[in-house]
């Protein structure tokens, strides 16, 4: 296989209590794109980790261009033709577009050990048009775009090509998960070109996406690789089975569990406004009912979710919880009136990554807890211990540093903690962003728990058709307006077309 | 790998791409440009202020002395920069300027000892410099203990070294030519005031045009992805303290020869100068962000602060108090509060 670019042979990896990787062989041909798919837990990120140097095989071999190589570090792996794109981006915003691609290898411009700034930057502007990035390479990089910001990461990739002997292979994690379509369009066409130049590895949930540009793909599970396959002969529904290793249900979004909204009106937003963003928004919601906001970028929806979880003050209208009119003056008066938002960026928002997971689950309604201002520590295990059986969080233990677990772990002790701070009304912020098939599921069937518990959801949904899925009423907004209003019970779903029409 | 030429196909997409940003920029340019020009902007305001208060304040020879009080915060602030521009602090100011300006009066012609080796003093006071700094990063680097407590202990050592080398006595530096570092006037601009651009433009090679300025930045900003990049974060890391030493000691050594004395006081007040004026110029505290010159119009601010009050009369503990807060109020003017979610 005298092609072969990148090879990983029989690679195995254990840390204490897991096989992470277990006789992983994959392979890179020149000029290929290859897809690397599977669950969170699959063993893909450990496998990203070796070949960018971070961690090391217990066994097996990584070879390039047919020779065995030991990569110790980042720049090891990278100066071996092996560059990472991260998914949370690696780019410096305070450096400029060249300082940037040629951080840590400055070396080649120097002269009486100063840089020799217009040599790098030309060398800099060589590499933008490689990827048909049309900007100053002295541009600081907090101008840019997140996309551009990847284009640079990507430029610096292709730096290699003309400085070291190994061909480059260029690992891609997740490069679509944050960009509009526009952009992952024109990611692609770039990809396309790339193949003259370098092989892609190309890591996604978004199985469409694998299949329109891979050639082939390696889907992972439990630390194996358990199919290859040329993207030609794959399908979605394939690939997920192979993931998941057993066939999809049918009800995906488990509608046969979405229970008849209660009487009870739980919130109630009457002409609710706020300048520039939205304006005369009216619903109820009711015990027991999933509300749909469907919406653009730009509809207005992702403010309106701030202003209903106190981040944000409204300029008009009223909104009552059980009929009192409230006014939420912050994200605390939110929770006092039992309104809890999830928010999409759990690391940021939703999540204490240093606290344990009791201390996170606990920390809304911690004088539930204490006595005398004291935290009562065996009342605290004790309800933390309910909600991580209750809520199947695979964690270690109660103690364990929540910035450990998984996405799909994260979500749920963020569920928790408003469960045990007694809400009523959850806003679930793309609640399944960045998380794979299986924990996405999981996702569903915990949507449903929370309304059998008599609670109701406010959803902001990843894709349209997570919206109808999961919704008894959606709310359809355009341009900071509700442009309609859909039932949506269970056997009874609105057509995907007929939401979009007042979406766009 | 065949390097054929994408360059030629028309980059459409990107454009747009391009236009996007450039629409999305064109407020936050504005602010950003603001918050560039910020300390200017006070520094202007505040002479503008205290000349109409006082014409004096624009003559010659006020001036000249604005430049002679600026010039050795000038200096020590050319090393604080780097090290706060890491993200880290060097607390160790005044121990390694007591230290420094102790050592240079000893080795001069002075009434203490019967050393004089003139201008060759400045040599073993700047290496005391660097050590007291290579100590500072090295044990910073080594013990993982935050810069902001190494130095600090770091400083009180120089401080208890400088009074213990003396106990108690003051020396009196009598070679005048040492004192000409300080004190001559050529061009009619005293010659620390010379000493000082020396020091700012080399300060500025460095930030500008080398590897260890790069890195500086890089790290202050996501060391992280520095390292990952293959910077050498440690060496770049103590080097930063190195040099902030030798710039601390070289403002000693100014010092001593400014007073024509060497003891331990000569040092009183330089920390609180030196960080106030590399934070009021606008380098964050939080690394990254900043440049040397940034400082100098910093120390500017601050210099022309307490000159204007002296001219204006104000009483010498209202000063004080009033240099705290018009501290505060520059960094209030200077910091992107909109993107502060948490101030610690």
């Amino acid at each position: 296989m005298s092609d072969a670019v990148l090879e990983v042979e029989h690679v195995s990896k254990a840390f204490p209590g897991v096989k992470a990787l277990d006789d992983v062989s994959f392979r890179v041909n020149r000029g290929e794109v290859i897809g690397l798919i599977g669950e969170n837990g699959a063993g893909k990120s450990t496998l990203l980790k070796i070949l960018n140097g971070v961690y090391q095989p217990d066994a097996g071999a990584v070879k390039v261009d047919g020779r065995p190589v030991r990569l110790l570090s980042p720049r090891q792996a990278f100066d071996s033709g092996i560059a990472m794109v991260f998914q949370e981006q690696s780019v410096l915003s305070t450096l400029t577009v060249a300082e940037n691609i040629f951080l840590g290898r400055e070396q080649e411009f120097l002269r009486w050990g100063l840089i020799d700034k217009r040599r790098m930057n030309a060398a800099a502007a060589v590499e933008l048009k490689k990827v048909h990035l049309d900007i100053g390479p002295a541009t600081p990089c907090a101008r840019l775009t997140f996309a551009e910001r990847q284009m640079v990461e990507i430029a610096k990739a292709l730096s290699l090509d003309s400085r070291i002997a190994s061909d480059i292979t260029i690992l891609l994690d997740e490069p679509t998960s944050v960009l509009e379509s526009r952009e992952v369009e024109l990611l692609f066409s770039i990809i396309r070109d790339l193949k003259a130049r370098a092989s892609i590895v190309f890591i996604s949930h978004r199985l469409e996406e694998v299949l329109a540009i891979c050639d082939r793909i390696y889907v992972m599970r439990d630390g194996k690789v358990v199919a290859e396959v040329p993207a030609a002969e794959a399908t979605v529904h394939a690939l997920h089975t192979h993931m998941v290793g057993r066939q999809l249900h049918h009800e995906y979004y488990r509608e046969q569990r979405q229970s008849p909204p209660g009487d009870e009106v739980i919130l109630r937003a009457d002409g609710l406004g706020k300048a520039g963003a939205f304006r005369d928004v009216s619903f109820e919601l009711r015990a027991g009912e999933v509300l749909g906001i469907a919406g653009v970028i730009g509809s207005g929806r992702e403010e309106l979710a701030r202003v209903l979880a106190g981040h944000a003050a409204p300029d008009a209208g009223a909104l009552t919880v059980h009929g009192r009119p409230v006014r939420l003056a912050g994200a605390s008066d939110a929770v006092a009136n039992g309104i809890g938002l999830v928010p999409a960026e759990r690391k940021v928002e939703g999540l204490v990554a240093q606290f344990s997971v009791a201390e996170n689950m606990t920390l809304s309604a911690l004088g539930r807890f204490a006595s005398r201002g004291v935290i009562r520590f065996a009342a605290e295990r004790a309800e933390a211990a309910r909600w991580v059986e209750r809520l199947h969080v695979r964690t270690p233990s109660t103690a364990a540093m929540t910035g450990g677990l998984s996405g799909g772990n994260q979500q749920k002790v963020v569920l928790a903690k408003w469960r045990i701070a007694g809400v009523e009304v959850l806003i679930l912020d793309h609640p399944t962003r960045g998380i794979d098939v299986g924990a996405k599921e999981d996702v569903y069937e915990l949507v449903r728990d929370i309304t059998a518990d008599g609670l109701a959801v406010i959803l902001l949904g990843d894709t349209l058709d997570e919206v109808i899925g999961l919704s008894s009423r959606i709310l359809v907004m355009r341009d900071g307006a509700v442009t309609a209003t859909f039932d949506a019970p269970a056997g009874g779903k609105p057509e995907q077309v007929r939401i979009l029409e007042h979406m766009v | 790998m065949a390097a054929q030429g994408l360059a030629g196909r028309a980059p459409r997409p990107a454009s747009a791409m391009a236009q996007e940003r450039r629409r999305a920029a064109a407020g936050g340019r504005l602010i950003e440009q603001w918050r560039r020009w910020a300390p200017v902007v006070v520094l202007i305001g505040l002479c503008l202020v205290i000349g109409a208060f006082n014409a004096n304040f624009f003559s010659t020879g006020n001036l000249v002395r604005l430049l002679n009080s600026a010039a050795i915060p000038v200096v020590l602030c050319m090393g604080a920069t780097f090290v706060i521009l890491m993200g880290s602090i060097d607390l160790s100011v005044e121990g390694v300027v007591a230290l420094a300006a102790v050592v240079a009066s000893l080795l001069v012609a002075n009434d203490v000892t019967a050393i004089a080796i003139g201008h060759l003093a400045i040599v073993p006071a700047l290496a005391v410099g660097a050590a007291l700094g290579f100590l500072n990063g090295w044990l910073h680097i080594r013990l993982k203990t935050p810069s902001f407590m190494t130095t600090l202990g770091m400083g009180f050592v120089g401080l208890g070294i400088a009074t213990a080398i003396l106990g108690g006595v003051t020396v009196r530096i009598s070679d005048q030519s040492f004192r000409y570092l300080s004190l001559g006037r050529p061009l009619g601009v005293p010659m620390a005031v010379w000493v000082a651009a020396l020091c700012v433009v080399v300060a500025l090679v460095i930030q500008e045009r080398t590897r260890f300025g790069r890195w500086v930045y890089a790290i202050g900003a996501d060391e992280v992805t520095a390292r990952q990049a293959g910077v050498p974060v440690e060496r770049t890391r103590i080097l930063a303290f190195v040099i902030a030493g030798v710039f601390a000691a070289l403002g000693g050594v100014l010092a001593a020869a400014q007073f024509g004395q060497g003891h331990a006081l000569i040092a009183n007040g330089r920390l609180f100068t030196t960080i106030a004026a590399v934070i009021v110029g606008g380098t964050a505290l939080s690394g990254g962000v900043g440049s040397v010159l940034n400082s100098v119009i910093g120390v500017f601010i601050v210099v022309v602060l307490a000159n204007g009050m002296v001219l204006m009369g104000i009483p010498p503990y209202v000063q004080q108090g009033a240099q705290g807060l018009l501290i505060i109020a520059a960094v209030a003017l200077a910091l992107d509060r909109s993107k502060l979610a948490v101030v610690k």
